[in-house]
């Protein structure tokens, strides 16, 4: 596991938050974290606290509400989640029962990709641990009634699974496809009891934020993007791996301090992110300019931008559910007007019809795969057009 | 059991169904364990057989159809029975621009099979996958429940050999 930067995660005291969260009514838990204005850190960047209102204050019938972590890490070029599940896996778990004492859940469990099968005996012998401290099961820290345990579930080889209620599907058994929405999982979940559904690195702050308090977490990163962010660093540098910056880092300073300096260009955001140009790399790594769940895939002055955008067009044609037509039909589309545009047979106006394409698709398309999947070409097209028209014949 | 033909086809097939009715027994018969059996069964057998399928269904009362229809969904599941290895290689951005294709063609030609194939004795099979989470030492790969990371086209024989070496699929 190549770590780069000292992470904050690991100086924080065991256990120190679910204390000071149980010392607290739920009402006032869930406050804290509003208050922290922390917000997803899978990439979608839906406040936390907000989140966990919405699902304590839906109906249960039944008494029944759930906590999720989604561990399902498949965006292209992320990998912090494999990390702080490695390193820190205790802190998710933690995390994880502060929102279960903070929306009524009893049952919990992390959905983790097929991908990283190994890392389960690991997370099972953590659950165990916590379990014989008292930590999970019934009365937890001798809060009399407050029972809560957690399970590992594994996928089975589907990035749409990182989708939320194409992950609660999976969990129920089924093909992972999009569900519709409204009503959202905070209402309607797993098993159609109200849900909280959080990336992981989401429930590793959330001890940090109850243990050092919301003020120590809003002093960090910019105005609308707070917190340390850990960023998934890989293709044209020479210190590849996780850092942790604070959000409002600068693309260059991510740049040097990977040692990628030389870069042409870079991926923010995975397959379904977009393409910074070296003259943009003043931006901020932040919700407002440059968002992302931590993919930065950096790109040296050899690459061929349409490579990259054939790579991550495969991929989402092999990705895609099926299910929705712009999604379905318009990945394709797009990848046989990239190859077009490699081979220098894409006309003008032909691209000026796979951009409406593309808008189209992030118009029209279900879920966030068909929303994104046609980001990093048209940001291509906008950004690098010289570069890549100059295949279009005249 | 629902149908008699089912109660007979299992009579025939008595080793599949106590391990179907193993697996239901250790996850649950619900709707919502169908992941973790047909995971299991794949790794123990191989395959997950269309009367694997019915049985599977038959116990946690669902259609078959829907447990096909959950089969083919998933990368990892599927109908094609595959070698007691499986070897799946990273085809995405970090990895491709590594060198991936490099060690992909190292790995036919010791294995003498393409991409998508099983070699004839039923030990290795060779997969494309998507993204592992391997980005920051690529090429990387799967290998049963391995990950192996700053593969090179030297190593394919080391990473075979350790295959080999391991017995049977986790």
């Amino acid at each position: 596991m190549t770590i780069r930067t000292p992470l904050t995660l690991a100086t924080v005291t065991p256990d120190a938050g679910l204390r000071a969260a149980l010392e607290r009514a739920p009402h006032e838990v869930i406050e804290e974290v509003t208050r922290s204005d922390m917000r997803g850190r899978g990439g979608a960047g839906f406040r936390t606290g907000l989140k966990w209102r919405l699902a304590s204050e839906a109906p249960a019938p039944d008494g029944r509400r759930h906590v999720v972590c989604n561990a399902d890490e498949g965006e292209p070029g992320t990998f912090k989640d494999r990390a702080l599940l490695s390193v820190v896996p205790d802190l998710v778990f933690e995390g994880m029962t502060i929102g279960a004492w903070a929306i009524g859940a009893t049952s919990g469990v992390v959905y983790l990709r097929g991908e990283y099968v190994y890392l389960r005996k690991g997370l099972e012998e953590c659950l165990a641990d916590r379990r014989a401290a008292g930590l999970l099961g019934s009365d937890i820290m001798g809060t009399p009634g407050f029972d809560f345990d957690i399970r590992v579930q594994l996928g089975s080889g589907s990035y749409l699974c990182g989708e939320e209620t194409a992950l609660l599907e999976s969990l129920e058994g089924r093909r992972g496809e999009p569900r519709n929405r409204f009503p959202y999982p905070v209402v309607r979940g797993l098993d159609r009891a109200p849900t909280i559904v959080n990336n992981v690195e989401t429930f590793a702050w959330v001890p940090a934020i109850m243990a050092r308090g919301a003020d120590w977490f809003l002093g960090i990163g910019t105005s609308a993007s707070k917190g340390p962010k850990l960023l998934s660093i890989s293709g044209d540098v020479a210190r590849p791996g996780v850092y942790e910056f604070p959000f409002g880092v600068t693309i260059r300073e991510v740049l040097t301090a990977s040692g990628g300096e030389n870069a042409h260009a870079v991926v923010v955001g995975g397959a379904c992110g977009v393409c910074v140009p070296a003259s943009d790399f003043a931006r901020t790594i932040s919700y407002e300019e440059a968002s992302t769940g931590g993919a930065v895939i950096v790109l040296g002055p050899d690459r061929d931008l349409l490579d990259v955008a054939e790579n991550f067009l495969e991929f989402f044609v092999d990705e895609s559910c099926g299910q929705c037509t712009p999604c379905r039909v318009g990945n394709p589309v797009l990848l046989e007007g990239v190859r077009a545009l490699k081979r220098g047979e894409c006309t003008p106006e032909r691209l000026g019809e796979l951009q409406r394409l593309g808008r189209t698709m992030q118009d029209a398309s279900k879920c966030g795969l068909g929303q994104t999947s046609p980001s990093f070409f048209l940001s291509l097209v906008d950004l690098f057009g010289p570069e890549i028209l100059h295949r279009v014949p005249a | 059991m629902s149908s008699p033909l089912l109660a007979t086809v299992s009579i025939e097939n008595a080793d599949l169904v106590a391990m179907v009715d193993a697996l239901v027994t250790r996850h649950g018969a619900t709707r919502g364990a169908l992941l973790p059996i047909l995971q299991d069964l794949l790794a123990e057998r191989g395959e997950i057989s269309t009367l694997a399928m019915q049985l599977v269904a038959d116990r946690l009362g669902a259609s078959p159809a829907e447990v096909q229809g959950v089969v083919t969904f998933y990368s990892f599941l599927g109908e094609a029975a595959r070698g007691r290895h499986v070897i799946r290689l990273c085809r995405t951005l970090s990895c491709m621009m590594a060198g991936t294709r490099d060690v992909a063609a190292a790995f036919e030609a010791e294995l003498g099979i393409p991409f998508g194939a099983t070699t004839p004795d039923g030990v290795f099979t060779l997969e494309w996958t998507n993204c592992i989470g391997m980005c920051c030492a690529p090429p990387a790969l799967l290998a049963d429940a391995e990950a192996f990371s700053s593969v090179s086209p030297a190593q394919v024989g080391e990473v075979i050999g350790a295959l080999r070496a391991s017995g049977v699929q986790e």
